[in-house]
């Protein structure tokens, strides 16, 4: 929704900004409510680019608040700083960097470990706040006396002190920080954060550094949060200990998912709410201390009946309204006449983009001794396995013969206990699944590892954008549209798998048999040299089967692939050479006439016939 | 210089505190380790525990009464809890269950605020323990080593609750892998309930027993949740061992940095766990997985 039409957000959030001054306190909203409401907004602003974007839920953001706010108001009021707004941004800059230092052991692990961990450390800086430092924080006093700012431009001295001029200077602040926002959400950073978000394992086999985009993630929100703190102190002229208590964390998480989180706007319609509301019940209800109990049970219930909160609710009944309908569950009709049509494909084969380090004409894979226990079980024991440029491996074996932990072993997702794989001259044992993948050595995995909530095109684009910059990169105001040739190759991928038509369905609405190719197409989209193919065939119906043989046909031209499967039939017909796998160990290796002739191979799948006869 | 009475007492203080999160550590771990679910109402439970042993008191004046309406009564809001809310939480992402949960613990917080006031309230200790017990060495509270004594009780009963008997193998078994019990023939939702029953009792038998020693106040329970925390991940996610281990670990940090600065008690609490993460990431005694 964020991603269409970007400047017309953009207009909508300006226009909205200058009318509120007109419209509002006809709505019972006082100034001062107003611009705490910002303030919250704000700060909410980065938690949600790090819950709502990235799926991470902190419950410590108190802490960079509230460093934010004190490193400002110390420097405005103890050490006599007289520049308001720079003081405001190196707040933020000193939450910045104590957020990175946090994340850094915050980030160790993820869920819930991740949440309690920043429970604790948020409960840490408050009292911290509270004893060492409270000869510079105030302790549990504060610091006073904290100046408005104003600009002495020659002819004219603007000063916002309080009330609907200190309004002008928030609304700017809140219009910078919301156009940065939305350029970092429509960045190819936002675009990985989001893959982070519903699929971390899948995003960094994809070829993402994703602890170092988290780690990004954390950063902003917490120079968000100093910002805010920041401004805070300014608007209150005293900057309050309490920014630092865990009830700060928990107000501003609370009103995040009553607004709708991943929506950016969604933490300012919840603060709006929730102002409003403890105005409203405190005053004109006269509930007293009561407020907040209602407020919490108001919490629950849309936590439970509305997980998207007020944003989410309205785009629902928006999409109700005027019949907007997802797209249906089940491949229509017309897709199947789509897949017809598609049956003699004519999409130029996409050769890998990397090229062999120079001089070097060994195999494109080599495997030496690898094994691998479990405890006492080896799932892989001494196996050597050589894979040349250009060919098509199959690989066979009954179940638990340690197919998967091969491939798994290959791709680095799993450290080997022993042995050891060369992959283009380059020893890769003990690398991890994102750098063997920037090598150009990629999986489609057994069970589909999607981006849920992504649509097709989204999904593939990820792909594509790991080998178009890298492991890691900071182009957090980049436009994907400005790399060159991404679209083309996202085009490619989409055509060469056979979902152009689908490309803007999100994957929860695609048929299996479509989830799939889409599953194909992630591993086969940033162009490896070397493709490793767990199961493509596992669950699809014989036409499917079909289908996809033909487009692994096509893909096969000019790679090097790998491909595990049950179906012998298919996989004879594709595979030059075939691996036979069985307990561990490689029974046999050959073409497929001679797998098809071989005894032991009989043996091992129809087990010791000689024995009943 | 170190004054030897001041710090043996502070230790005793220390194994008072860490009894104390051990057994609301033991609850919070086992919830996790069987439902998969962090309830971050747990420390509102421990402070319900303590206001409905209150309120058991003042109607009874038997301090036993007191500790089993406590306990009881949590658990009843446990069960109720997890067969309303939480149940319709298992299929839906692990934040949705921290917020809904955090959501009720503000809940129950704000309704004991609403009836008792923001005001602390005590619950006198029984005559038997009342007083202080000369240790030969120094005097100390005897409530407080009477408190060491039933924590230790309690942990003992519900070691034996999840060691020795079928009911417990199952919750074991479920920890390690809830599906395949499921799949096994035992109705699992069931277990679940019941193990949320027992977690929160835990949590809300340690705030009765512990009232006597502190006030309550309707807040009480959100320092005690972030110390849990940090026990659980010292001690390593679902286990029961660890549970009780970080929690002495924990209690003793907290006290015996008390003594030579309060101010640091919680930076130290966090540099242990800084510790753990860096060297072992999955707790002292937990696996990997777990997560």
């Amino acid at each position: 929704m964020l991603k269409r039409r970007p400047y017309l957000i953009t207009f909508l959030t300006a226009f909205g900004l200058i009318i509120a001054p007109f419209v509002l306190p006809h709505l019972g909203f006082a100034p001062n409510t107003v611009n705490r409401i910002l303030v919250w907004g704000l700060f909410g602003i980065g938690f949600d680019i790090l819950f709502g974007f990235t799926g991470l839920l902190s419950f410590g953001q108190s802490a960079f608040y509230g460093t934010g706010g004190f490193v400002a108001a110390y420097l405005l009021t103890r050490a006599g700083f007289p520049h308001v707004v720079t003081a405001i941004f190196i707040g933020a800059i000193a939450a910045a960097v104590v957020g990175y230092l946090v994340g850094l052991l915050a980030l160790r692990r993820t869920g819930i470990y991740f949440c309690m961990i920043t429970i604790a450390i948020s409960e840490v800086f408050f009292f911290v706040e509270f004893n060492p430092l409270s000869e510079w924080t105030g302790g549990e006093n504060g610091l006073p006396g904290v100046p408005a700012p104003s600009f002495d431009l020659g002819f004219i001295k603007m000063s916002f002190t309080s009330g609907w001029t200190l309004y002008q200077f928030l609304a700017v602040c809140y219009f910078v920080g919301i156009v940065i926002a939305l350029r970092i959400v429509r960045s190819p950073v936002g675009a990985i954060l989001s893959a982070i978000r519903d699929n971390p394992l899948r995003a960094s086999a994809v070829g993402h550094d994703i602890h170092g985009y988290k780690l990004t993630a954390f950063v902003i929100a917490a120079a968000y949060a100093g910002f805010a703190g920041g401004l805070l102190g300014m608007m209150q002229g005293f900057m309050p200990p309490d920014a630092f208590m865990f009830d700060t964390s928990g107000q501003l998480v609370m009103q995040s998912a009553i607004g709708g989180i991943g929506t950016l706007f969604g933490p300012l319609l919840g603060a709006a709410v929730w102002l409003f509301l403890q105005d409203f019940l405190q005053v004109a209800l006269d509930l007293g201390a009561a407020w907040k109990l209602v407020l919490g049970v108001v919490f629950v219930l849309l936590v439970v009946f509305l997980r998207r909160g007020l944003i989410g609710g309205i785009a629902d009944l928006y999409n109700l309204a005027f019949g907007k309908k997802t797209a249906p569950a089940e491949e229509s009709p017309e897709m199947d006449v789509a897949v017809d049509a598609a049956d003699e494909p004519d999409v130029a084969p996409m050769p890998p983009h990397r090229r062999a380090p120079e001089g070097y004409n060994g195999p494109i894979l080599k495997a030496i001794g690898l094994t691998k226990h479990y405890g006492g079980l080896a799932a892989n024991s001494d196996i050597d396995f050589t894979v040349n440029y250009g060919e098509l491996r199959g690989i066979i074996g009954p179940n638990g013969a340690g197919k998967s932990t091969f491939f798994k072993m290959l791709t680095c997702e799993v450290v080997p206990t022993a042995g050891k794989i060369v992959f283009e001259g380059n020893d890769i044992t003990g690398k991890n699944v994102t750098d063997v993948c920037q090598l150009g050595l990629t999986k489609s995995y057994q069970v589909n590892q999607l981006f849920t909530h992504l649509t097709v095109r989204e999904n593939v684009e990820v792909a594509v954008l790991a080998e178009m910059r890298g492991k890691f990169k900071l182009d957090l105001f980049g436009n994907p549209d400005m790399i060159p040739g991404l679209n083309e190759q996202i085009a490619h991928t989409l055509a060469m798998v056979n979902l152009i038509g689908r490309a803007d369905t999100p994957v929860s609405a695609l048929a299996y048999g479509e989830k799939r190719r889409l599953e194909i197409g992630l591993a086969l989209a940033n162009s490896p040299s070397l493709l490793l193919l767990d199961e493509p065939l596992a669950g699809m119906s014989p036409r499917e089967r079909a289908e996809t043989v033909k487009l692994l046909k096509s893909i096969s031209k000019g790679r090097t692939m790998i491909v595990i499967d049950h179906d012998m039939d298919a996989l004879f017909e594709l595979a030059e050479r075939v691996t036979v796998l069985q307990e561990g160990r490689v029974l046999v290796e050959g073409t497929p006439a001679e797998i098809k002739n071989n005894e032991a191979v009989q043996q091992a799948y129809l087990g010791g016939l000689k024995e009943v006869a | 210089m170190i004054n030897w009475a001041n710090f043996v007492s502070q230790a005793f203080n220390g194994l008072v505190l860490g009894a104390l999160l051990a057994l609301i550590s033991s609850g919070l771990t086992i919830i996790y380790g069987t439902l998969g679910v962090l309830n971050l109402a747990h420390g509102a439970m421990f402070m319900l525990g303590g206001y409905a042993g209150y309120v058991a008191y003042n109607y009874t004046g038997s301090f036993i009464v007191a500790v089993a309406v406590g306990a009881l009564f949590v658990m009843l809001v446990g069960v109720v809890m997890e067969r309303v809310i939480i149940r319709h939480f298992y299929s839906r992402p692990p934040e949705d269950q921290l917020l809904v949960t955090f959501g009720i613990s503000i809940c129950m917080v704000e309704i004991v605020r609403f009836f008792f006031g923001s005001l602390s309230q005590t619950v006198p200790a029984p005559a038997v323990f009342s007083g202080i017990t000369s240790l030969g060495f120094m005097f100390y509270p005897t409530y407080r080593l009477a408190l060491v004594g039933i924590i230790a009780i309690a942990l003992l009963v519900l070691f034996l609750v999840l060691y020795r008997t079928r009911i417990g193998m199952i919750v074991r078994a479920g920890i390690e892998d809830s599906l395949m019990v499921d799949s096994l023939g035992i109705n699992v939702y069931r277990i679940f309930m019941l193990v949320f029953g027992i977690g929160a009792m835990a949590a809300g038998f340690a705030g009765i027993v512990n009232a006597p020693v502190v006030s309550i106040t309707p807040d009480m329970g959100e320092s005690i949740l972030v110390q849990t925390f940090v026990v659980v991940v010292i001690g390593g996610v679902g286990s029961f061992p660890g549970a009780v281990i970080g929690g002495l670990i924990a209690g003793e940090i907290i006290s015996l940095t008390s003594m030579v600065n309060p101010g640091y008690a919680y930076v130290m609490l966090f540099a242990a766990m800084t510790v753990v993460l860096v060297l072992r990431p999955y707790g002292l005694l937990g696996t990997q997985g777990r997560e």
